[in-house]
C-alpha cells in the first residue's frame, strides 16, 4: 500500500498548481465573460481540454493517474469546467472517438474541444426511464435519410443545443437492446419541438423533445444500425473516478459545519448539539469512504483492470449524501429552514431542491442496487 | 499509487483463510466455544509456530515486524470464520509493550507473547464506560519502590485466558497522567472473573485488583501517548474482524436468497431482499476502503491515523449492526434457530459493536479534529 506519486506525477501536480495560482488569485471573479475567455483559451492550449483523449484527435492523451491529480486540484480549487461543452466531453467526444467515423470525428471532435456550441442527450422517453432499452422513438430508412418520429424527455439543455445524440428504435421487431441505433441530429431541424419543463427549484434546465418527420441524414448515423445500445454503453463507461465529485462533498461538508457553527439551537450553536454533530460526522465517514473506496477502484484501474458495477458503490453514496447534506442544514435553520431567502440568501435552499439533477439522471439508487445484487452478488435478474 | 495489498499479504490471507477454514469451521467455533477455556490449545501452538502471534512485534523480539495493514488481512480472515482466540488480545497487549516499554521490559515479555508461551490483554476500559484517558481512574498507591494497584477493570479481552494483563492507571490530575502495569494474572490481590457476552465466540472479563503489588521494573509511566496510539490500533483490529465477520453473514445471506424459493422464484429476485443485500456491500467495501487508509496511516505514523480509525470503527459500528440484524431477518424463521449460523454474525455485531469506541464515540473524536483545523 503507498500513496506516494512518481516523480513524473509530483512534476505535474506542480505545472496544475502553479497553473491555478497564476488563474486563480484570491478575489478572482470566474463569472467575469473576459476571464472565463481567457482561461477557456489557456487550458485548451494545454490540451487539458478533453485530457484523457488521444492526442491524434486533439486530446491530452494524459495517463490515468494524471487525469486523477488534474480533476483532483481543479476540484480543490473550486476552478471552473476545463472546457465549455459538457456532454460532449462527458459523453458525446468519447462515443464518437469510438465508434465514429473519419469525416465524423474531423467535424465533431474539435468543435467539442473548443466549445463552439452544446450537446444534448435524447436517451429518455416518457414510457421510458430506468428502463432505457425500452424505448420507442422510431427511425425509418428512407433513401439516404432516416425519419424520426416519437418523443424524448428529461434532455437536458435541449433548448440550447446545436447537436443531439439521440436513441432510435430502427428494427422494432428484434430483441429490445438490438433495435436501437445512435443518430447525431442537428436541432434545428424541420419537424423537432423543444418544451422546456420547470423542474421543482423554479428553473427549466431539461425539456422535452417532439420529433414529427425529422429527416436525418445516414451519414449522421454513429456506428452501425442497431449498434445504439452498445454505442451508449460504453461511451457511459468513459466516466471514470469519482475524485472531483468527492472533493464537491467535501467543500460542502465545509460549509455545512460552518453552518451549524454559526446558526443557534436552543440558544446555543447547532454545532454542540451532539445529535447534529454526529450527523455531519456521518457524512464525513461516507466522503472519505467515497474518496477511500476510489483510490481502490483506481489502484484497480492502474493494474489494467475495467471497473465494473462496483462503480454504483460510490453513485450510492453520492446519491444519499447530496439528499442528506441539504436537508440537515435545512434542519440546522431551524424555523427559518423553509423559508426563501432569510438564511446565506438561501443557498441551502436551493441546495436542498435541486437534487434530483444527480440523483436520478444516470440511474436512479434502486437501479444502481439492481446492478450491484446481479453483477457483482449474483442474485437473479428481476 | 498503489492502494492494494502486495503478494506477500495475499499469500498471508491464503494461509490463514487456508488453516481455518480446515481446522476452525463454524461448526467446530460452536464446540469451542462452549468449552470453559472459549479456544483451542492445540490451535494455540499451531498459529504461534506459523508466526502470526509475532507478526507485528519486533524482529528484534522474536516477530516478524510487519505492519497493521499486515495484521489487517489477519484479522479478516479470523473474523469470517468468527475465529475464537486470544489472538487479538495478546497482539495489542504486545502493541501496548512494544510503544511504551524500555527495552529491558520488551526484551522481558514480548518474545514469550510472540512465541505463544504466554497469553496477554489489555485492562483499560473501566465502570464509567468511557474510552477516553479521562475514564482511566485506577488508583495507584505507592509501595516501596513500586505502587499497589486497587480498583476494577471491565470488558478485559480474554482476561480469564491472559497471564499478564496490561493494566492502565491513574498517576495524577492531568488528563494524560496515566502509566501501564504489566501485572502477572497469578499475583496476590488479581482477580479474573468471566462475564459471558452474548457472543460465546468472543470472551470478556472483569478483573479486580485489590493492592496487586506492581514492581517498578513493571511500570511503564508516561504511558499515554502510546496507550493511545493502542486503542487507535485496537479499534482498527476490531474494525478488521468486522470487515470478515459481515462478508460472512452477507456470503451467508446471498447463499439463502439465491437458493431459497418462494412466489415460484428465488426470493433473491425480489428488490426487498436484494436491495438490503446491496446495501450490506456498499457498507463493507466502504469501512473496508477507510480501514485499509487508517492501516497505513499507524504503519507510517501519519497524523491522520486517529481520524482515519475513528471513521473506519465509527462506519463499521453503525453499518456492522444492521448488518446483523438484517442477516438474521432476511433468512426468516430458519435465521432465528440456534443451529443456523446467521444468529453468530448477530451476535458478534453487538459485541464489536462498543469495543474500543461505538460510532458516538468515534463520531466525536472525528468532530473534534474539524474544530482543531477550523473547519472540516
Amino acid at each position: 500500500m503507498d500513496f506516494d506519486l512518481s516523480p513524473a506525477e509530483e512534476k505535474f501536480r506542480a505545472e496544475v498548481r502553479a497553473f491555478l495560482d497564476e488563474m486563480l488569485p484570491p478575489g478572482t471573479d470566474t463569472n467575469d465573460p473576459k476571464w472565463m475567455g481567457d482561461w477557456l483559451r489557456r487550458v485548451r492550449a494545454k490540451r487539458w481540454v478533453g485530457f484523457s483523449w488521444p492526442r491524434e484527435v486533439g486530446g491530452g492523451g494524459g495517463s490515468i493517474m494524471e487525469q486523477v491529480i488534474l480533476k483532483e486540484e481543479m476540484a480543490k480549487r473550486k476552478a471552473p469546467a476545463l472546457g465549455a461543452c459538457f456532454m460532449g466531453l462527458a459523453w458525446v467526444g468519447p462515443a464518437i472517438i469510438q465508434y465514429g467515423s473519419e469525416a465524423q470525428k474531423q467535424r465533431f471532435i474539435p468543435d467539442i474541444l473548443d466549445g463552439k456550441y452544446q450537446w444534448c442527450t435524447g436517451y429518455s422517453e416518457p414510457g421510458s426511464g430506468s428502463d432505457l432499452a425500452s424505448l420507442q422513438c422510431r427511425a425509418s430508412r428512407d433513401g439516404d435519410h432516416y425519419v424520426v418520429d416519437g418523443q424524448k424527455i428529461w434532455t437536458s439543455i435541449a433548448m440550447w443545443s446545436k447537436w443531439m445524440i439521440l436513441l432510435v428504435r430502427t428494427d422494432p421487431t428484434s430483441e429490445k437492446h438490438e433495435g436501437i441505433t445512435c443518430l447525431l441530429v442537428e436541432m434545428d431541424t424541420p419537424g423537432i419541438t423543444v418544451r422546456p419543463i420547470r423542474n421543482m427549484s423554479g428553473g427549466a434546465m431539461f425539456a422535452e423533445v417532439f420529433f414529427d418527420r425529422v429527416r436525418v441524414p445516414v451519414e449522421n448515423r454513429l456506428g452501425a444500425e442497431g449498434q445504439g445500445w452498445q454505442v451508449t454503453v460504453s461511451a457511459l463507461a468513459f466516466e471514470r473516478s469519482s475524485i472531483a465529485e468527492v472533493e464537491g462533498l467535501r467543500r460542502k461538508l465545509e460549509e455545512l459545519v460552518e453552518l451549524a457553527r454559526g446558526c443557534v439551537k436552543n440558544g446555543r450553536p447547532a454545532l454542540e448539539d451532539d445529535a447534529i454533530r454526529r450527523r455531519i460526522a456521518r457524512f464525513d465517514a461516507r466522503i472519505e469512504a467515497m474518496r477511500m473506496n476510489g483510490m481502490r477502484f483506481l489502484t484497480k484501474q492502474l493494474k489494467g483492470e475495467p471497473l465494473g458495477a462496483e462503480t454504483s458503490i460510490n453513485k450510492l453514496h453520492r446519491a444519499a449524501l447530496e439528499i442528506e447534506l441539504g436537508d440537515l442544514a435545512l434542519e440546522i435553520e431551524g424555523s427559518a429552514g423553509h423559508l426563501e431567502r432569510e438564511v446565506d440568501g438561501g443557498r441551502w435552499q436551493r441546495f436542498a431542491l435541486s437534487w434530483p439533477e444527480v440523483v436520478i439522471g444516470g440511474g436512479t439508487p434502486n437501479i444502481q442496487k439492481n446492478i450491484i445484487a446481479e453483477r457483482v452478488l449474483g442474485l437473479p435478474k428481476d | 499509487m498503489n492502494f492494494g495489498f502486495t503478494e506477500e499479504q495475499e499469500l498471508l490471507r491464503q494461509e490463514v483463510r487456508k488453516l481455518l477454514d480446515a481446522a476452525s469451521p463454524l461448526e467446530t467455533v460452536r464446540k469451542v466455544a462452549e468449552t470453559p477455556e472459549g479456544y483451542s490449545r492445540e490451535l494455540w501452538k499451531q498459529i504461534a509456530e506459523l508466526g502470526w502471534l509475532g507478526l507485528t512485534i519486533p524482529e528484534a523480539h522474536g516477530g516478524a515486524g510487519l505492519g497493521w495493514v499486515d495484521l489487517t488481512v489477519v484479522l479478516e480472515e479470523m473474523g469470517r470464520t468468527l475465529f475464537p482466540s486470544p489472538f487479538l488480545a495478546t497482539t495489542l497487549a504486545a502493541a501496548a509493550i512494544a510503544d511504551a516499554g524500555s527495552d529491558a521490559q520488551k526484551q522481558r515479555w514480548l518474545s514469550r507473547l510472540a512465541d505463544g508461551s504466554r497469553i496477554a490483554t489489555l485492562a483499560v476500559l473501566e465502570a464509567g464506560d468511557r474510552p477516553g484517558p479521562a475514564g482511566i481512574q485506577l488508583a495507584a498507591t505507592p509501595l516501596g519502590d513500586g505502587f499497589a494497584l486497587s480498583g476494577e477493570k471491565v470488558q478485559v479481552l480474554d482476561g480469564a485466558a491472559a497471564d499478564l494483563l496490561v493494566v492502565a492507571f491513574r498517576t495524577g490530575r492531568a488528563a494524560d497522567d496515566v502509566a501501564l502495569a504489566v501485572v502477572e494474572r497469578s499475583a496476590p490481590g488479581v482477580a479474573v472473573e468471566n462475564t459471558p457476552s452474548i457472543d460465546a465466540t468472543k470472551r470478556v472479563a472483569r478483573v479486580r485488583l485489590d493492592g496487586a503489588r506492581i514492581a517498578p521494573d513493571a511500570v511503564m509511566g508516561g504511558a499515554w501517548p502510546a496507550l493511545a496510539r493502542t486503542l487507535d490500533r485496537a479499534a482498527a483490529a476490531v474494525t478488521a474482524e468486522m470487515v470478515g465477520a459481515a462478508e460472512g453473514a452477507l456470503h451467508l445471506t446471498v447463499g439463502y436468497a439465491r437458493q431459497r424459493s418462494q412466489f415460484g422464484s428465488p426470493i433473491g429476485r425480489f428488490q426487498g431482499v436484494k436491495h438490503p443485500l446491496a446495501e450490506m456491500y456498499v457498507d463493507v467495501e466502504s469501512w473496508k476502503s477507510l480501514l485499509y487508509w487508517a492501516a497505513w496511516c499507524i504503519d507510517r505514523g501519519e497524523a491522520d491515523a486517529p481520524r482515519a480509525v475513528s471513521l473506519a470503527k465509527a462506519y463499521a459500528s453503525e453499518a456492522f449492526a444492521r448488518i446483523g440484524i438484517d442477516a438474521v431477518q432476511l433468512h426468516g424463521g430458519i435465521g432465528y434457530t440456534w443451529e443456523y449460523d446467521a444468529q453468530l454474525y448477530l451476535k458478534r455485531s453487538k459485541w464489536a459493536r462498543p469495543i474500543f469506541g461505538d460510532s458516538d464515540f468515534h463520531y466525536d473524536r472525528v468532530a473534534a479534529g474539524w474544530r482543531a483545523q477550523g473547519a472540516a
